[in-house]
């Protein structure tokens, strides 16, 4: 992992990498997360910078990194899920986050967008299946419930280096 | 000495239960009153250890915590992080008493969460019981060595603690923290440990540790490259991944498959080649010493050719690949091998071993897939949430998990509409009854065709010059119908507008018919074929024995003195040998098999990407986008061709004991063409979907085409008489025979007679009746589990619905505020709410500050008090200004009956979040 991170950084910083931080735009371009829908989002959550430039040190890299492991619990895995879909950072996921998390899966392309009606219908049905307490929003526990159930969500949550 | 330890050490664990309670519960005044107090007993006495410590030990800790900490987490880097901790050191120095005291309050609580979790990951975990194993070895030491600096008191409490350092170190994985803020408070707590362990082990408690922690260092280490090791034996794992990355688990999952089925043939293989064909070659008796192993006269001329030996005649067909060439001595060479003994045992033992490991595997996928039940409450919140496979990390297939999300997302809106609305229910129907009905159709078809064409080959192998076509018309049409019957099946299943997932199982469940009706209608010709031999084979009997009667007439007549001389096994004429055909018959069709998969890869597939790749500039369409485009992998038919072949190899290996390799060859060869193929040349699916769950679907198959080929094997076995002149069980009535003749001569004589009670019926129907009534019985307990499982399921429903209306009933929780409050509220400001709670009860209840945590838990354990925070921003229920105040006023004197209300605590995660921005938060927690 220490390798693979310090490919990212330019030759001259790679002695002090263990202080440095790398910028966004370096750990996009590492080939597990350049297709994922989330990266900017997972760049977010981990990186633990003050400036908030979503750079990351190693140890935000190797925070990802276990946190997409194998060997993390699905507790873990559904709190950081939790997280990065929770775009504005609120606590909660409410009908904004959702909308932007149905366009990132849906992809860029126009002809491949939900419609107003259908994107409404969906975001409907999900609040009423896991909304448990019926006020518009889904908590974490509420997301964990929900994940907690689902079969292959451990499987599919993870990152491979 | 040993005894007054240990009472101090319990005295003290009551006081730091007591302490811990007080913490948590701190939201009465007595407890309080403690929460406070103890902080300022301890803070001297601490402060004095630690210093005193500190001063003694330094030098020697540092080399100490240098080994450790490579130890615990030797993935990564030491250096940093002992600068890192260095750094901290300072600023924890700097920052004094107080943080220290925070810091170390934290972690009991932490640890009190990670207790209610229960999950220890476990590299972590052992590394934690290790060390607790050396801790107790280094307190046993120290008993003698160094007590004079600390008083008992301090050293039991420094137990204590130390265990609870420990204890968080064990658990620190579970916990949802920056990895900052995890490595700093395993540093601290290693640290600690360290210290304590410095204080009390000296001399050689400390080098007995130091030489475990190397032991454990070497081993993890040791294991972690053997895992490697062992993940890189598995072979073509990175050709798979890589396809899977490409195409998906689905198509990943064939390949999987494919490797499986290697394996089992790769065993199967080593059986029949250890122990019927290599002591054929080596102890039987050479070619051409017997009629059975000599190519006859009028064949030699054109036995060498190729296109003779590409028909499996001539030489081939008298070697040790098939089953006449084998003699029927009963022992063979310098062992004693008995050769018709073993041949039998070999061809049962590899349907047994097949039908274990297929069973076997079956069973094992079961299980996992039992474990995760299946729900269907959250059908869409599954789609949204977990949809997305982390693993792709290709630009296209990425794009192509976006078409399939967005369409799956269509499709179930959709299907939530029809099923409120079921009007096109009726069109649908029909058009899959329509579909069926074609299908069924096409199946009688191929199977007529097939009979047809079998038939027809029977009277051409009559006649004499024959063209390659006529010889090879049932492979042709068979391996024709075996290319154009899927896509065409395919088509019609468009029209039933199935789940993809759905629709694979249907069409692997109509081409799977089609081949065993094939199979099967070439089964019956073949039968056919064998009949005709066996009256054949009567004539040519007595052909032979007058034959051989005459010659030796004639031999006699020229001299009686004489020996006559022998007559060369070349001439001497001999029967059809019905067995060999049949061999011949199944090899062929594997070889025609190989050849057409191969070719409908490199055509259909490679050809058509080349055309389609190069063509394209100058076309008048997009050739790419538009008709002929790439192609896809087609998963049901290679799936299919594959169990289909294993089928045929079952059922040919008895009869062509070569079979087998050349099987293996084929798998092998495939392994390697295909996943170049799909590389080179196809295009991932469009729906690209996930195959969990039909790895079972596949074994099923397989299981199902194991049995049907079982089915002719032992029918011949049992029931056919053996030829008389080839074969390692000729001049016997039955095959089965060579098992009793192996009895009565080999055994004891007791044993042939246990076998011969054994084999009476009036033992084994009982035996049977037995077993079916075990099954019943097994199939009954499984039932009632199930619907035990079912009725659990509803329960658990009816209990979701409740929640729900409750919560509906009293909308008073917002869990908005409350996840607000777990991320901001640190833990130390534990400390500051009793006073607000205090405060709080003079209060009207309406009123409630954020500050109150009895709603913490309230999300988790859905019980109607959710808790006086949400009260705060929206107007509590009538219930709420009866309930809240006589509640808090109870609870105040009794902690421990809350104690329960505090346990969900640990489980609800939101908890552990807050702890992150503890240190950022802090300044602003007191109020």
């Amino acid at each position: 992992a220490y390798k693979r991170f310090s490919e990212l950084l330019p030759k001259e910083e790679r002695k002090i990498s263990r202080s440095t931080r790398v910028p966004k735009s370096q750990i996009l371009t590492l080939p597990e997360l350049r297709a994922n829908p989330f990266q900017h989002q997972i760049c977010r959550v981990f990186s633990t910078s003050d400036a908030r430039d979503d750079s990351m040190s190693f140890e935000d890299f190797l925070d990802m990194l276990s946190v997409f492991s194998d060997s993390a619990t699905l507790d873990i895995k559904s709190h950081y899920a939790f997280r990065i879909f929770d775009f504005d950072g609120d606590g909660v996921l409410d009908r904004n986050d959702l909308e932007k998390l149905v366009n990132c899966l849906t992809g860029q392309g126009e002809e491949s967008r939900l419609n107003g009606t259908e994107m409404e219908q969906l975001i409907r049905n999900i609040l009423e299946e896991s909304d448990i307490d019926k006020d518009g929003t889904i908590n974490l526990s509420e997301f964990q419930h929900v994940i907690s159930r689902c079969p292959d969500f451990a499987s599919s949550f993870k990152i491979v280096l | 000495m040993g005894k007054k330890r240990k009472c101090a050490l319990q005295v003290i664990m009551e006081d730091a239960g007591i302490e811990i309670d007080g913490q948590v519960e701190s939201d009465t005044e007595s407890e309080e009153d403690k929460a406070k107090k103890t902080p300022k007993k301890r803070t001297p006495r601490e402060t004095r250890r630690t210093s005193r410590l500190e001063r003694k030990k330094q030098d020697k800790y540092k080399e100490e915590e240098e080994s450790k900490e490579e130890d615990i987490c030797s993935q990564q880097n030491g250096t940093s992080k002992r600068k890192n901790y260095q750094r901290e050191n300072k600023d924890g120095k700097k920052a004094g008493g107080g943080s220290r005291q925070r810091d170390k309050k934290a972690p009991t609580k932490d640890q009190k969460e990670s207790e209610n979790k229960e999950k220890k990951t476990s590299k972590n975990g052992k590394e934690g019981e290790n060390k607790e194993g050396t801790d107790r070895k280094n307190s046993t030491s120290s008993d003698s060595s160094g007590e004079e600096s600390l008083s008992e008191e301090e050293l039991a409490m420094l137990m204590e603690q130390v265990e609870q350092k420990k204890k968080l170190i064990s658990t620190m994985r579970n916990k949802p923290w920056r990895m900052v803020k995890k490595l700093s408070v395993l540093r601290e707590a290693q640290a600690f440990v360290e210290k304590f362990e410095g204080a009390l082990g000296k001399g050689k408690g400390k080098k007995l540790y130091a030489y475990k922690m190397m032991m454990a260092k070497k081993w993890v280490k040791f294991k972690r490259d053997f895992d490697n090791f062992k993940t890189q034996c598995i072979p073509w794992e990175m050709k798979i991944k890589e396809v899977e990355s490409h195409f998906g688990s689905s198509v990943a999952s064939y390949f999987i498959f494919l490797r499986w089925m290697y394996g089992v043939n790769l065993v199967l293989f080593g059986l029949i080649f250890g122990l019927v064909i290599i002591p054929e070659v080596l102890m039987g008796m050479p070619y051409g010493s017997m009629p059975r192993k000599t190519v006859p006269r009028a064949e030699q001329a054109t036995a060498m050719d190729f296109s003779v030996l590409w028909d499996f005649e001539g030489y081939i067909k008298y070697s040790a690949l098939f089953y006449g060439y084998y003699n029927n001595q009963r022992t063979i060479g310098w062992l004693k091998y008995r050769l018709p003994m073993a041949y039998f045992m070999v061809g049962i033992s590899v349907f047994g071993y097949s039908l274990m490991v297929v069973i076997r595997s079956m069973a094992r996928n079961a299980n996992e897939s039992t474990a995760d039940g299946d729900d269907h409450n959250f059908i869409f919140s599954w789609k949204m949430f977990t949809s997305w496979d982390y693993l792709i990390g290709n630009p296209e297939t990425a794009d192509n998990k976006f078409a399939s999300i967005t369409t799956s997302f269509k499709e179930s809106i959709v299907d939530e509409q029809e099923s409120n609305k079921d009007e096109n229910i009726h069109l649908r129907r029909f058009l899959r009854v329509l579909a069926n009905l074609l299908i069924i159709c096409c199946l009688c078809g191929s199977g007529y065709l097939i009979y047809f064409v079998v038939k027809r080959s029977q009277t051409f192998s009559k006649m004499q010059n024959v063209g390659w076509y006529e010889r090879n018309e049932v492979e042709i049409v068979m391996s024709l119908l075996g290319m154009f019957c899927p896509p065409l099946f395919e088509t019609i299943a468009a029209l039933e507008n199935y789940h993809p997932r759905i629709g694979l199982k249907w069409q692997l469940g109509r081409i799977f018919a089609l081949f065993l009706g094939n199979l099967y209608t070439f089964l019956l010709a073949l039968m056919d074929d064998v009949n005709e031999k066996l009256a054949e084979e009567d004539v040519v009997k007595n052909i032979t024995h007058w034959t051989l009667l005459g010659h030796h007439n004639s031999s006699l007549r020229n001299g009686s003195a004489a020996t006559p001389p022998p007559l060369d096994p070349a001439d001497v004429p001999r029967g059809p040998c019905w067995e060999t055909t049949v061999g011949i018959e199944f090899v062929r069709l594997t070889v025609s098999d190989i050849l057409v998969t191969y070719i409908t890869i490199l055509v259909g597939d490679f050809i058509r990407a080349c055309f389609v790749r190069f063509v394209n500039y100058c076309w008048c369409w997009d050739l790419e986008a538009g008709f002929p485009s790439y192609a896809e992998f087609d998963i049901s038919g290679n799936v299919l061709g594959l169990v289909f072949n294993q089928g045929m190899i079952w059922m040919g290996s008895f009869y062509a004991p070569g079979l087998v390799g050349i099987n293996v060859l084929r798998l092998l060869t495939s392994m390697y063409f295909q996943c170049w193929a799909v590389m080179s040349s196809n295009v991932p699916h469009a729906r690209v979907f996930k195959a969990s769950k039909s790895n079972n679907f596949y074994m099923g198959l397989l299981l199902l085409i194991l049995f049907l080929s079982l089915l002719p094997v032992a029918y011949t076995i049992m029931s056919l008489p053996p030829s008389f002149d080839c074969g390692p069980f000729s001049g016997k009535k039955r095959m089965y025979e060579v098992i009793q003749e192996t009895i009565e001569l080999d055994f004891p004589l007791f044993v042939a007679k246990i076998f011969s009670y054994v084999a009476n019926p009036g033992l084994i129907i009982p035996a049977i009746l037995l077993m079916v009534l075990a099954i019943y019985y097994l199939n009954a307990v499984a039932e009632a589990y199930q619907r035990a499982n079912t009725e659990l399921k509803k329960k658990m429903q009816m209990q979701r619905e409740e929640e729900k209306n409750k919560r509906n009933n009293k909308a008073s929780t917002s869990p908005v505020l409350q996840d607000m409050e777990d991320l901001l509220t640190p833990s130390p400001k534990r400390e500051t709410h009793p006073k607000q709670a205090e405060d709080k009860n003079m209060e009207p209840p309406g009123r409630t500050s954020p500050g109150g945590k009895q709603g913490k838990p309230a999300a988790l354990n859905g019980s109607p008090r959710t808790g006086g925070r949400g009260a705060a921003l929206s107007p509590p229920p009538p219930q709420r200004f009866v309930t809240q105040p006589p509640m808090l006023g109870v609870r105040a004197p009794y902690p421990g009956q809350l104690r329960p209300w505090r346990q969900p605590l640990g489980t609800v995660p939101g908890r552990g979040r807050g702890q992150p921005w503890y240190s950022q938060a802090a300044p602003y927690a007191p109020r």
